[in-house]
């Protein structure tokens, strides 16, 4: 009772000034050792060095929607690339006429990652609504039925590559991971061994090989006359590339369960499948969303790889502007702009893996 | 499990958009004519040659050759589709047959035509290897190079060709090699390296393109031959002979001075090569088998030899390329079509 | 009843075996990738065949025919196919071995800015680290590339800001030590020395735990890899010649030349990758409470100590293993080399498939040599699990 006396004694004395407001919390923050305040110091001049030049190329200095000819006189930032071929950057080949599908696809998408981000949302009805989602964004795509004219996926190109190769590429090697990661758990040593061989030799080599092989000797290995597009055999590439991943990922999900979740299951009699599917997955899956919501942001920055194997990926598009003579010259504008895109969509994704992860390291 | 059943519904929309592109090609004429356009690798990112534009179209000599191909087949010119291939990619592109032709500044070589599983059709541009150089360095002749950096483009003839010269000429030389015309012309105006050695052709594109034309000069020295020629699989000798007498059209189209302006009236001419030519008279198109206008659509559709040069490379072009060797033979070029009959 | 159930359970179907089911799936499963395999396989000869394509590793004796821009190993036009995949590999493992020192450097510095009390210090961290880590590694490269020949000078006109070195848009030349033998003699004295510093750990190790007396290790160890070459050095005579680096011709002769593919390359791999490693770093020194620092200095270990003893062995083992699978990332990325122009393996082999167009061998060295990478970096793995489960008592 005593101690409490004195900490209620204390409430009625006031800091020092010099320890509250902005000084307070500059002298915490900034100035609270010698070392610190000779970092701080020393920060703030290459700021001051890197910032104020910066802001003068890309905002003061800066063309928007001028000709090359303008952009090629000025010491500024020239935006106008982006301006005047903002539309081949972000979707491609696709027919101009048929824009608006891919941007409806790309708005729904957007509103299904949206939705799907509050977990009070999460239901049954979220993954009706996403199947949905993924057959009408594909239909939209692609054409062909209900009046929309068909596109070639040829044709596909821009963000929606990107957006199109990342989303079905971890949709569908989410499945073959928690396949291949059971099969790597199975008591079954022929099955055992046949995917940790899959899975050691795809984490072992890199991505660029993989679409090396989907791009140059794939064709070879079907029989003669039937081809696959190339986009296809990419995206079978990123699927086969990333289901190795999420079967790492999912395995360390499997082995935090506990031995007695097995032996309950095996108890009350269920088999292999209903153990996995009733009691082990929804648990261990559960665990694994914040890393598997990394592995997606990794597939979506690795799309850009396809750039090597001449896809017209968002990144390919801009180049192939920079190539054009009239534009040649400003690849740090064209690149800025495009890392900007990536960071936007990476980072959206990566705050909301790390929220999840609190909510979900709070659940249990 | 619910992700389960989601994940499977997904495979099986993948399915759904991959199995119209699983097709059967055979023999290719029957397999274009069945899926109703032709497939055409292209460079990509080579200005004047094969490139998109602002809007995405295609353009470019190699682009135009696959559309007289089209024209010829399906008398519809925009019935193509062209296919972006790297330099590693191109050749198997084609073998497996994802393309029914290659139309991608390829050199016609002897190993080309026989180890790989090609068939070269007639030339659509004659170039030859050179190396530009920065004025300011002095230089007259490509044997004053020893010891020079040189950008080039690697995996193709070019790198081979510039390995052979230094080695029989007994002189050093470093390479930067950058897959991308583009950023490889980038890497030599900025001064990566002293020379820069590629096709004449994209020598003088690259030059057209500088920060300023006049501080570099392309040194006399041709040290390759480079008949660049569209490509088509061996052994399907009917489709080969379309794409090359397509090529021929365009060529022979000039010499008889038929234009996509004035063919409609050149219909009338009375002329027998004339008339053989469009298909007034019958008998070349049944014998390719195709319809007897094939030649009349693509100069229509496409434009003669002269035409399409001038549009993609000649001297109004950013690239400003005489004709030189290709022009026709009877103006001093090598451009010779043999006779349409 | 007993003979009953006994007669039964003879008669179990055969499908309701466990034993005899698991032998089945395995031999089912085994079937169909054997089968896949050989379709492929067949699909694979027969198209080879039809197309007069060559097989087989012959092509790795012919000669290359062309040149690559920076070796470790003498090379030329003349050599063959094997020795140029060679020089891919050893280049390689150039870009990746400096790499991963620098990026472990980079991060950790990184990840202790971000747990810095300057606000300003850790503030900054965050920013590089959430940024460099949502921007492609690839698009990160083409912008180092181009800001790197855009941004500096020619030869003629380069840079000098510490007399023997220059930097242009040809990278960076510095003078080095002339060739001299006594240099071998030092790399053996500093090689004798490291060994020396590993068995004086050891015992100091022992005797501390025997007798409780410290040793001060580092010192020490610091003092016989500087000392010991410099006693090399001396004693050979004590050479300062430098090959100075001259501008003759088209370009710098002598002296040690980084190219600007090389630094590019360098500078995209080590700046991403550092972004990875210093939230490996924060999170590793994270794992250790504070508890274990409050512990330590409540029983007199010096801050050195601390941070040896008792921090350093928890937080690395929560440390090494994302950090290798970091490194072996590093290494993976190098593959992008491709893109820019260093002629790394994947290059090589690329420019080979080109040339040969034995796409399918091409390809199959490059997944075998990355894999060796990995295997290799697994088997250190284990090892070191191993080991530093053992410490645990």
């Amino acid at each position: 009772m005593a101690v409490y006396d004195i900490t209620e004694d204390y409430q009625d004395l006031k800091p020092p000034v010099i320890n509250t407001g902005v000084i307070g919390w500059l002298r915490n923050n900034l100035f609270n050792t010698w070392y610190n305040s000779l970092l701080t110091l020393l920060f703030l001049y290459l700021l001051w060095m890197v910032v104020p030049p910066f802001i003068r190329w890309a905002l003061i200095d800066s063309h928007w929607a001028s000709t090359s000819a303008e952009c090629h006189q000025s010491g500024g930032a020239c935006w106008s690339i982006i301006h005047a071929n903002i539309r081949f950057i972000i979707f491609g080949f696709y027919p101009p006429a048929e824009q608006w599908r891919p941007l409806t696809a790309m708005i729904i998408l957007f509103a299904l990652l949206m939705v799907s981000r509050n977990r009070k949302w999460w239901s049954r009805y979220l993954i009706f609504t996403w199947i949905a989602g993924l057959v009408v964004m594909g239909w939209l795509m692609k054409g062909g039925i209900f009046g929309l004219t068909a596109i070639d996926s040829s044709q596909w190109g821009g963000l929606p590559l990107t957006l199109t190769l990342s989303v079905f590429g971890l949709a569908a090697a989410y499945p073959l991971g928690v396949i291949l990661a059971l099969g790597r758990q199975s008591k079954l040593p022929v099955i055992r061994s046949l995917t940790i061989i899959y899975i050691e030799m795809i984490r072992g080599v890199p991505l660029i090989s993989l679409l090396f092989m989907s791009a140059i000797i794939f064709p070879l290995f079907l029989p003669e006359g039937v081809t696959i597009n190339k986009i296809i055999r990419a995206q079978a590439a990123i699927i086969m590339f990333t289901a190795a991943y999420v079967a790492e990922v999912v395995r360390g999900g499997l082995q935090a369960m506990p031995k007695g979740q097995y032996e309950a299951a095996d108890s009350i009699g269920l088999n292999y499948v209903q153990t996995m599917r009733l009691i082990i997955l929804p648990q261990a899956l559960k665990i694994v969303i914040p890393p598997t919501v990394s592995i997606l942001i990794s597939a979506f920055k690795d799309t850009s790889l396809v750039v090597i194997i001449a896809l017209y990926d968002l990144l390919k598009t801009t180049q192939s502007t920079l190539s054009n003579p009239k534009w040649m010259g400003f690849s740090t504008e064209a690149y800025l702009f495009v890392a900007l895109i990536y960071f936007i969509c990476c980072y959206f994704m990566s705050t909301w893996s790390r929220k999840l992860e609190k909510e979900l390291s709070t659940d249990r | 499990m619910k992700k389960f059943c989601t994940s499977s519904i997904v495979v099986l929309i993948m399915l759904m958009i991959t199995l119209p592109s699983l097709l059967w090609a055979g023999e290719t004429l029957d397999s274009v004519l069945k899926k109703g356009f032709v497939t055409v690798g292209v460079n990509g990112s080579l200005f004047g040659f094969g490139q998109p534009d602002e809007k995405g179209v295609w353009r470019g000599l190699d682009v135009d050759t696959g559309r007289a191909v089209a024209a010829a087949v399906f008398g519809d010119a925009s019935k193509v589709k062209f296919i972006p291939l790297t330099a590693v990619q191109r050749f198997t592109a084609l073998q497996s047959g994802e393309i029914d032709l290659l139309c991608r500044n390829a050199t016609r070589t002897l190993s080309r035509d026989t180890a790989m599983g090609l068939n070269f059709v007639s030339v659509n541009y004659y170039d030859g290897q050179g190396f530009m150089v920065p004025k300011k360095l002095g230089i007259k002749s490509a044997k004053e190079l020893d010891g020079a950096t040189i950008c080039v483009l690697p995996g193709t003839t070019t790198e081979q060709n510039v390995a052979d010269f230094f080695r029989s000429h007994g002189m050093k030389w470093k390479p930067v090699v950058i897959e991308q015309t583009a950023q490889l012309s980038k890497a030599f105006f900025s001064g990566r390296c002293d020379c820069l050695t590629s096709d004449a052709s994209q020598l003088a594109g690259a030059r057209a393109v500088a920060p300023n034309p006049a501080d570099y000069v392309i040194l006399p020295d041709i040290i390759s031959k480079e008949p660049l020629a569209p490509a088509v699989r061996h052994g399907d000798d009917q489709w080969r002979d379309i794409v090359d007498y397509a090529v021929l059209a365009m060529i022979d189209a000039e010499e008889l001075g038929i234009t996509s302006k004035n063919v409609d009236e050149m219909l009338k001419s009375k002329n027998p090569k004339v008339q053989r030519f469009l298909g007034v008279t019958k008998g070349n198109g049944k014998a390719l088998g195709l319809d007897e206008k094939f030649a009349y659509n693509i100069i229509k559709q496409v434009g003669n030899y002269g035409e399409v040069f001038e549009r993609n490379v000649g001297v109004n072009t950013p690239l400003g390329l005489k004709r030189g060797l290709n022009a026709l033979w009877t103006k001093g070029g090598l451009m010779y079509s043999p006779p349409f009959k | 009843m007993a003979s009953r159930q006994h007669s039964s359970s003879n008669r179990t179907a055969f499908w309701q075996d466990p034993d005899k089911r698991a032998i089945v799936y395995q031999v089912i499963s085994l079937g169909i990738v054997l089968m896949v395999g050989y379709y492929l396989f067949s699909n694979t000869m027969a198209n080879l065949e039809r197309q007069n394509i060559a097989t087989g590793f012959k092509f790795l004796d012919n000669e290359s025919a062309f040149e690559i821009g920076e070796s470790m190993i003498s090379y030329s036009a003349a050599d063959t196919y094997g020795r140029a995949l060679l020089v891919g590999v050893l280049n390689t493992l150039k870009v990746s071995f400096i790499g991963i020192i620098i990026t472990v450097i980079l991060g950790t510095i990184i990840g202790i800015a971000r747990l810095s009390s300057n606000w300003l210090v850790s503030r900054l961290a965050a920013i590089y680290i959430e940024v460099l880590q949502d921007i492609p590694v690839l698009l990160q490269l083409f912008f180092w590339y181009a800001l790197f020949y855009q941004f500096f000078p020619s030869p003629r006109q380069a840079l000098k800001p510490l007399p023997g070195v220059f930097i242009s848009n040809r990278g960076l030349v510095f003078a080095v030590p002339a060739h001299h033998p006594v240099h071998f003699y030092m790399l053996l004295m500093a090689l004798a020395a490291v060994v020396g510093s590993y068995f004086l750990r050891r015992w100091a190790r022992k005797r501390q735990e025997e007798t409780g007396k410290y040793f001060p290790v580092w010192r020490v160890s610091l003092l016989l890899v500087i000392v010991l070459p410099l006693i090399a050095w001396i004693a050979g005579g004590a050479p300062t010649a430098m090959n100075i680096p001259v501008l003759r011709g088209f370009n710098f002769v002598g002296g040690l030349n980084i190219s600007p593919e090389f630094t590019a390359l360098l500078m995209g791999l080590v700046l991403y990758t550092a972004a990875f490693v210093a939230e490996i770093v924060r999170a590793g020194i994270q794992s250790v409470s504070h508890g274990q620092t409050e512990a330590a200095m409540a029983i007199g270990l010096t801050p050195g100590q601390i941070l040896n003893l008792v921090i350093l062995p928890q937080a690395l083992r929560v440390i090494i293993p994302p950090l290798t699978s970091q490194m072996l990332n590093l290494t993976k990325n190098s593959s992008l080399a491709v893109a820019i122009g260093f002629p790394d393996f994947v290059s090589v082999a690329n420019t080979t498939i080109n040339q040969t167009g034995q796409a399918i061998e091409g390809i199959a060295l490059i997944m075998a040599v990355y894999l060796i990478f990995s295997l290799t970096t697994s088997v250190f793995m284990n090892w070191y699990n191993k080991k530093s489960k053992l410490v645990e008592r």
